[in-house]
């Protein structure tokens, strides 16, 4: 028996990616990555990304340089992408998506560069270890699904001294998915008063971000940041795993800010 | 008694033809169906503008395939069909808090989700916070309660479990759940619309594909439109990898609730490796986007088509290496075996569905039973065991892993050429359909009714998870309290499917 255990060990070989010290894992051929916006080829005439979009996540920006997408609402669903017939918008292939500050996670068509996720004070007292509660509070399991990757051997989330821990009292923060329902608030705002100041709290995906497509649901609040100050938003929906694990990383000055 | 209506699945009927019994006929119906072999798909109600409610049954039987709907008029209260029928018992609580009707005489009437809002849209009147009731308790000099959640130990979605003990031994468990509730059936009333099918893909996240399966078969059968064949391979293709990613997950983890590691660090791993297949087909892993009514959004280039199939290819193989190990090895066998049995006649009775049934003896399954686009040519054995026990639940996953991946393959070798989608029509007016769905839980059932401009009126979505969380409850009984953990991964069931 001991033997098939060995045997199975060795036919398994070894999985962990060598990110980041080694390339990228694979991104699918079809991934929806970060957005970008041509300006020049769009027409100030058409509004028609803003009526496809089901998140209510583009607006015909104030700076009359052609429509801001919203990452923290979009779901990349790609309706946008179908409804415009200037090919104005795209998907791009970097996963890159995870900021510190709301706002930054708008695209215009003058900036899509990736929006800066680190923290100082946070590297200085997480670089090295940082504990997670992690609380669903409305979420559909996908961003607690894809979370829950990177404690698998593939990414080994432990490598980086990050890990999930059973109580809100082991924890130095918070991640936080779904929109907040409105039965969860409760148990989320005693779950973050349970864990020892200082503490973080990050928002993954669309939901936690800004209610996501649940925003206007009096069932819901509307995301995290209405209930509980967050340190990093994480968009997507759900964000690939390696879009989260980018996030921690850069958060906790793990990794360069400034894209690759 | 009027003749029920008769459909098949995902075929509609003007709503007129379904029969308006009265409710002493309805409540026979529905007992007597269930007597004779049907289960309750689903058991709902809307309110009349007039005060008065409209209870509807659609009742399926998987013998003959067919689907019977009955409705019947009701007051402020009815006498409750539970008692002489225990599977109606949880829809009858959820028509009690969404219509504000009461099922008299059921026997344990309270809320399902702690929703804001009743199924008119009117607040009810003095609304606990969730959670806040009465629980079934026990007394004695040696019984004590333990009381686990919203939040739990691991990245898990909210509940709350109320154990009555005595000692380790768990007496009984029940079960508290509404924390996820997002308002979804309300939200997708007058759809469908631009954001009705991104709602449909989150009612479960893990459940993506089967989900959207079920409101596009309902769709496309309200609007008399169906998927061109290419689209139903694509489906099923989507189907079976959900399937399988989600099958291969649970038995990794169960190894982990048992502290059976090595199982557990590669399944993790190959669950990745199937999720990515997934993804191969539409950029998402979880396959957002990729079922929508008319057919699929992304088609399978030949090269996407080889890619996937390498992928299941290696995947099979490793989690044949993984897996066999549980099987093989005495003191995985002597945590599975025996522990959180589900008794066939128990599992009939309360009318569990999919995984959960098959481990426990019931031979059923939608694909086969009510069969829709593929399944309708190419067939899935069946997975079965009879122990219904932890060891029976993994097993039936295991099965039904092989059986998914050799179907995989063989349709990725054929694949029917063609359009991979059609312009669908608008949904019929004044009409009701239902579309049953095999997921990797059990069966998913959707039932629309459409009002005057075929819009839709009243949107029911039934998760497996709805009718299932009872039996972990019943699985628990006589249990050692630090058997949970396994015997709730054993059902693996959905917080946010069932709090919608």
């Amino acid at each position: 028996m001991m033997n098939s255990v060995l045997r199975t060990r060795i036919s398994q070989g070894h999985r962990t990616m060598r990110y980041p010290a080694g390339p990228l894992p694979d991104l699918p051929e079809r991934f929806a990555g970060r957005p970008r916006i041509d300006a020049g080829k769009c027409r100030s005439d058409c509004s028609k990304c803003v009526a496809a979009c089901p998140a209510e996540a583009i607006s015909r920006g104030a700076s009359g340089n052609g429509p801001e997408l919203d990452t923290g609402r979009c779901i990349f669903c790609g309706s946008c992408l179908k409804a415009c017939e200037y090919g104005a918008m795209e998907f791009g292939r970097s996963h890159q998506l995870a900021s510190a500050k709301r706002d930054d996670l708008v695209v215009t068509a003058a900036d899509s560069n990736v929006p800066s996720a680190f923290k100082e004070n946070v590297r200085r007292l997480f670089g090295r270890s940082l504990k997670l509660r992690q609380v669903s509070a409305g979420g559909c399991n996908a961003c607690e699904a894809d979370t829950n990757v990177l404690n698998t051997l593939a990414w080994d989330l432990g490598r980086f001294g990050i890990q999930f821990v059973a109580s809100p009292r082991h924890a130095d923060g918070l991640l936080i998915t779904g929109p907040v329902s409105v039965n969860m608030e409760l148990a989320l705002r005693k779950t973050y008063e349970a864990v020892a100041e200082p503490k973080i709290v990050i928002a993954v995906g669309a939901c936690a971000i800004s209610g996501g497509i649940f925003r206007t649901h009096a069932e819901t609040r509307g995301g995290a940041d209405s209930v509980v100050p967050v340190d990093l938003y994480v968009p997507g929906c759900p964000p690939h795993p390696l879009t989260i694990l980018d996030g921690l990383l850069r958060l906790l000055g793990r990794l360069s800010d400034t894209g690759v | 008694m009027k003749a029920a209506c008769v459909i098949r699945n995902g075929c509609v009927t003007q709503l007129a033809a379904v029969p308006s019994l009265t409710i002493e006929d309805f409540r026979e119906f529905v007992a007597e169906g269930v007597r004779g072999g049907s289960s309750i798909a689903a058991m709902f109600g809307t309110r009349e503008p007039e005060g008065s409610a409209i209870l509807f049954a659609v009742l399926a039987e998987d013998s003959s395939g067919l689907l019977s709907l009955a409705s019947a008029r009701t007051g402020d209260s009815y006498p409750a069909v539970t008692p002489d029928c225990e599977q109606a018992h949880m829809f009858e609580r959820e028509i009690a808090e969404q219509l504000g009707v009461t099922p008299s005489g059921h026997p344990w009437l309270k809320p399902v989700r702690y929703p804001l809002f009743r199924a008119d849209g009117s607040a009810p009147a003095g609304r606990n916070p969730c959670g806040v009731a009465d629980f079934f308790s026990m007394e004695g000099d040696e019984i004590h309660e333990v009381a686990v959640g919203p939040v739990h130990a691991g990245i898990i979605e909210p509940g709350h479990f109320r154990f009555q003990c005595h000692g380790e031994r768990v007496l009984h468990l029940e079960i508290s759940l509404g924390y996820q509730h997002r308002g979804m059936e309300r939200a997708v009333v007058a759809g469908p619309d631009k954001r009705t099918a991104h709602y449909i893909e989150t009612i479960a996240g893990d459940t993506t594909i089967g989900h959207t399966l079920a409101y596009s078969l309902l769709v496309e059968g309200l609007s008399g439109s169906a998927a061109p064949a290419r689209a139903q391979v694509i489906r099923g293709l989507a189907l079976e990898l959900e399937r399988m990613a989600n099958h291969v997950g649970d038995l990794g983890a169960l190894a982990g609730d048992i502290g059976y590691l090595p199982t557990m660090s590669y399944c993790g791993r190959i669950r990745g490796d199937l999720l990515n297949a997934t993804a191969d087909l539409c950029g998402n892993r979880f396959g957002r986007g990729l079922v929508r009514p008319g057919g699929v959004g992304y088609d399978v280039t030949d090269g996407i088509a080889e890619r996937v199939s390498d992928r299941v290819r290696g995947a099979l193989r490793d989690a044949k290496s993984a897996v066999s190990l549980l099987w093989n090895t005495p003191s995985v066998l002597a945590r599975f075996e025996g522990t959180g049995t589900v008794a066939t006649e128990t599992a009939r009775r309360i009318g569990l569905v999919g995984v959960a049934a098959r481990a426990s003896g019931l031979d059923a399954d939608v694909r086969r039973d009510h069969p829709y686009g593929v399944y309708r040519f190419a067939h899935i054995p069946v997975a079965a065991a009879a122990s219904g026990d932890v060891f029976a639940r993994a097993w039936v996953r295991w099965q039904e892993v092989e059986r998914s991946a050799a179907f995989v393959l063989e349709q990725l070798d054929a694949m029917p050429r063609g359009e991979e989608k059609t312009a669908g029509g608008r949904p019929a007016a004044d009409s009701m359909g239902v579309s049953l769905v095999e997921g990797w839980r059990g069966r998913i059932c959707h039932v629309a009714v459409t009002d005057g401009a075929g819009r839709l009126a009243c949107y029911k979505m039934v998760d497996p998870s709805f009718l299932n969380w009872f039996g972990l409850a019943c699985a628990m009984r006589g249990q050692e309290i630090s058997d949970f953990p396994l015997c709730n991964k054993s059902f693996n069931l959905s917080y946010c499917g069932h709090d919608l």
